[in-house]
């Protein structure tokens, strides 16, 4: 099992999943009407570090987050 | 990288900075605040953040200004910071001026764009996420 959490204004709470690769998430995540809107301008981490390959690789136990558009400062 | 509850002491973190830095023999020390302007109406701005992968992002910054003989510093707040009052300041200290004037345009402009912080209005005590002001993370996009 991977565990998915949904950072800052998302508001949605984490969500686990069995999931091989990043793209596995990707599908699982595309099917929740509520997530439409924002993956397409969401980053990814894994385990607190920024990916940008679907083919990354998981293992049980880890943690992605969903990063929507940030503004600091 | 120094992260607080509400409108940072600005005076405080500067002037602790500089001692900090005393010895160091820099001949430059440029810092930046950011502070919060009445406008639209808004009582104040809230913000999120994500200390891990800030940390990470800010722990790589340390390393860019390090290969240039630079230190950079910042310090942000969490939660509500009511209008007048800064909620993020940051430094650059260098041996000269022209590496620390470029470093603090770099730094916080990638701050801006890959910092992992989340803006909310707050209007009659009720947080609206910034959405327009937002800028989506290199890399957005990747699960869609």
């Amino acid at each position: 099992m991977v565990k998915v959490e949904f950072l800052g204004p998302i508001g949605k709470a984490p969500v686990e999943m069995e999931a091989a690769t990043l793209a596995e998430v990707a599908a699982k995540l595309k099917e929740e009407e509520e997530l439409r809107d924002w993956l397409d301008k969401c980053a990814v981490a894994l385990n607190d570090t920024m990916v940008n390959d679907l083919t990354t690789q998981l293992k049980d136990g880890d943690r992605i987050s969903i990063l929507p558009p940030v503004c600091g400062g | 990288m120094e992260l607080y509850h509400g409108p940072l002491d600005v005076k405080e973190i500067f002037g602790r900075w500089l001692d900090e830095e005393a010895e160091s023999n820099y001949g430059a020390y440029i810092p930046f605040v950011g502070t919060i302007r009445a406008e639209d109406g808004i009582e104040a701005l809230s913000f999120d953040i994500y200390e891990p992968v800030l940390k990470a992002w800010f722990d790589a910054w340390q390393e860019k200004a390090g290969e240039r003989g630079a230190v950079v510093k910042m310090a942000h707040a969490i939660g509500d910071v009511p209008v007048h009052t800064s909620s993020y300041i940051s430094a650059v200290f260098s041996p000269k001026r022209r590496v620390a004037l470029e470093l603090i345009d770099e730094f916080v402009e990638d701050f801006k764009a890959n910092a992992p912080i989340w803006k909310y209005d707050v209007r009659n005590g009720e947080r609206i996420y910034a959405e327009d002001r937002s800028t989506p993370m290199d890399g957005a996009g990747l699960l869609a």
